[in-house]
């Protein structure tokens, strides 16, 4: 089994820590992981992106071909779009709604929107929303996470909880408590 | 052995601490800068006493590496691919020299430009060089390889060049490391004079050596290249190179019906060229970066054997390799279930909210509307985005430290006013002698020293200069009532417009230093003292 993922965003969203996340929960099973980061220039507000790329089997190369990802896991609607090209008739785009607007000619929400429901398999989430509502502003990666980890399938979601507490734990347990509760609110967003 | 997740740049940098390095020298540059950061951070190098400060440029690292050699130990050099270019001097001659201790030149070069300026191949300075070259395809040989590297370089007494590209930097896979650092007794210092003195008369024996170590190099290179024969039958061959190999795997996918001939080393292998070349009916080689290997293998197999790569078409000319273009250039036809989609525009990087570069800009652009011809001639670092909307307020950016050089030739030919904005640590790295130039032909030039008190684009490295900069300029004589500090923030916009103005219209060198740290770094620090007063 293997599961490409395309995880991206616009620099200092915190799509590294997602892929640090899942990374670790890989590792800890003993799946094959590879994973291409963006540092650099496009890090000061442009779009980024990571491919992680997870199997039971050997992985050759560090990207994704074309027309074989299995998931797009976006921190912003326009760049989970972004991606399209790269996923199979089969992938699924987890994508938060919040626009994040820091260029002046964004497109219209609406055709934005109309354009990512048409497609097959598409969960929107409002992790912003949700990480405001619940007084967990720093949280809206975990939450997306958490929305994400019922399609994951290579990996399950008590794997994905512990692995958030190994990750956040030497920032304390009231981090490591608000990051699974912030992980649980998006797995249940997801249901409907 | 265990097993740990390691990014490219990590891997090499925990390779070279185990094979017992005394000393990384660097000088901050995407995609390298996280070998140097990892040795920073990591507690063999400080239980070892391993040098690992920043360097002001990369001539100054690869020096003090080549020093650190001559004493008899072991080290490594990081930079960019355009790193090189300023280290060149010394890395050529080091190969004339050659080393005592074991030396690794590791080059990182960013072949589609993602954080770049041009696609450089640093392996034609390797073979300029006459230097044995390393080209991992994997974290974990990259890992393995700095051990080789180094035993290699003390073996043969000359520095071994290690060429990275971005996604083998960048990019993140499980390494199987050793569990401690080797101990490697260090050698005597290096006494005989006559290599290390690089008059004509010694550098004619060296050089002679060096050529005619050639082909022991190549012996080294054939022993480290694996050939993949897929059955006797006569196939399409393929040379993968670095992390080509990776793609062509990806697409070869375990089916087999291609004869593959790995190279992570050069010299190139002549014989296990000509190997492949006997069982195969054409070649195609896969390398990232410029066609390197390409245009030798026509020279080896000569111009009727067949030979597809980048120069052909079958690979893109330019450009970093995917695993598309590679399957596709194998015969593979990829399929895609979903188009371009319409609602998307690019997302281009812009400076941070809050950047003091931006008040720079802010006050440049409102006084530069007065002067009709005026030209702004920046430099490499975050400022360069203020060639993007909303500010387009730059002029020219080049290399390192060209700011003030080509406003003091424009000057020169006439032009009035020439800017030049440069960030603190480009003004350190390549601005100072530039500067020094200016004030010796009282060239009518203003310099702007944006400071924002780090290396800022690469994540935030210390900077050479902190603290020097009016000494710096009033000591390569800069007058002193036309060296002027301000503090780039909205409520000063008055006075930094005034000190602009005013600069402009001395006919002379003026620099204005613009001073307010940047706001990565004060956000981190801030966020750090938070988190200690928790705890």
């Amino acid at each position: 089994m293997k599961k490409d993922i395309i995880l991206s965003g616009v620099g200092g969203q915190g799509i590294l820590s997602i892929a640090t996340i899942i990374g670790e929960a890989a590792t800890k099973t003993g799946l094959n992981l590879k994973q291409a980061e963006v540092h650099g220039m496009s890090q000061r507000g442009g779009d980024v992106q990571s491919n992680l790329r997870l199997s039971d089997t050997i992985i050759s190369s560090d990207l994704i071909a074309l027309g074989t990802a299995d998931m797009i896991l976006s921190l912003e609607p326009m760049e989970a779009l972004r991606y399209l090209p790269y996923l199979n008739k089969d992938g699924w785009i987890i994508s938060s709604t919040a626009p994040f607007k820091n260029i002046p000619n964004y497109p219209d929400e609406q055709d934005l929107n109309e354009e990512l429901s048409s497609l097959p398999h598409v969960v929107l989430v409002d992790v912003d929303g949700l990480a405001h509502q619940n007084n967990m502003p720093k949280c809206a990666n975990v939450i997306l996470l958490g929305a994400a980890s019922r399609f994951l399938e290579i990996i399950s979601v008590e794997e994905l909880r512990a692995s958030i507490e190994r990750v956040f734990g030497s920032k304390g347990k009231e981090i490591v408590e608000l990051n699974k509760k912030a992980f649980d609110l998006g797995y249940a967003a997801a249901e409907k | 052995m265990t097993k740990k997740l390691l990014l490219g740049d990590e891997a090499i940098a925990l390779g070279a601490l185990h094979a017992g390095i005394k000393g990384v020298y660097a000088y901050p540059g995407t995609p390298s800068t996280e070998i140097t950061e990892f040795i920073q951070k990591s507690t063999i190098a400080a239980e070892r006493d391993v040098h690992n400060t920043w360097c002001t440029n990369e001539k100054t690292a690869m020096e003090a590496a080549l020093g650190m050699s001559y004493a008899g130990c072991r080290s490594i050099v990081c930079m960019k691919h355009v790193g090189l270019n300023v280290a060149a001097d010394a890395f050529v001659n080091a190969a004339m020299t050659g080393v005592n201790g074991g030396l690794i030149v590791v080059v990182a070069d960013d072949p589609s430009m993602h954080s770049s300026q041009n696609e450089q191949d640093s392996r034609f300075y390797g073979k300029f060089a006459l230097m044995p070259i390393l080209e991992p395809a994997s974290q974990h040989e990259a890992y393995q390889m700095m051990a080789y590297g180094l035993e290699l370089s003390e073996k043969e007494k000359l520095p071994v060049l290690m060429r990275i590209t971005t996604r083998m930097a960048h990019s993140r896979a499980a390494v199987e490391v050793l569990e401690t650092a080797q101990d490697v007794s260090r050698l005597p210092f290096a006494k005989d004079a006559a290599s290390w003195v690089l008059l004509p008369a010694n550098a004619r024996r060296q050089y002679t050596k060096l050529v005619d170590k050639q082909h022991i190099l190549e012996n080294y290179a054939s022993s480290y290249a694996r050939l993949e024969l897929d059955g006797q039958e006569k196939r399409r061959g393929i040379i993968a190179c670095g992390i080509g190999y990776n793609y062509v795997k990806e697409a070869e996918a375990g089916n087999g019906g291609y004869h593959i001939l790995k190279i992570s080393q050069y010299p190139l292998p002549k014989d296990q060229i000509k190997a492949l070349a006997a069982c195969s009916n054409e070649i195609l080689v896969v390398e990232d970066g410029q066609p390197f290997v390409e245009e030798q293998v026509h020279a080896i197999l000569g111009c009727d054997y067949p030979i597809k790569g980048r120069l052909t078409g079958d690979l893109p000319r330019t450009g970093e390799l995917t695993p598309d273009c590679v399957a596709e250039a194998m015969g593979k036809v990829s399929q895609r279930y979903f188009d371009t989609p319409k609602n998307l525009v690019p997302r281009p990087p812009a400076l941070c909210q809050g950047c003091g570069h931006r008040d720079v800009y802010q006050a440049l652009n409102e006084v530069v509307k007065e002067y009709p011809n005026a030209r702004v001639f920046a430099d490499i670092g975050c400022y360069t985005l203020g060639a993007l909307p909303p500010f387009r307020a730059i002029d020219s950016c080049v290399d390192m430290g060209a700011s003030i050089t080509m406003a003091k030739g424009a000057s020169d030919a006439g032009l009035f006013p020439a800017i030049a904005v440069i960030g603190d640590s480009t003004f350190t790295h390549s601005g100072m002698t530039g500067l020094l130039d200016a004030v010796n032909d009282k060239a009518n030039i203003t310099v702007v020293i944006s400071d924002n008190l780090t290396t800022a684009m690469t994540g935030g490295q210390d900077s050479a200069g902190t603290n020097k900069f009016e000494a710096i300029c009033l000591g390569l004589g800069v007058e002193p009532e036309h060296v002027r500090v301000v503090v780039p923030l909205p409520k000063n916009m008055e006075e930094i417009t005034r000190t602009i103005r005013e600069e402009i219209e001395y006919a002379g060198v003026s620099v204005i230093i613009p001073r307010r740290e940047c706001i990565q770094t004060l956000n981190r620090k801030l966020k750090q003292r938070k988190q200690e007063k928790q705890l």
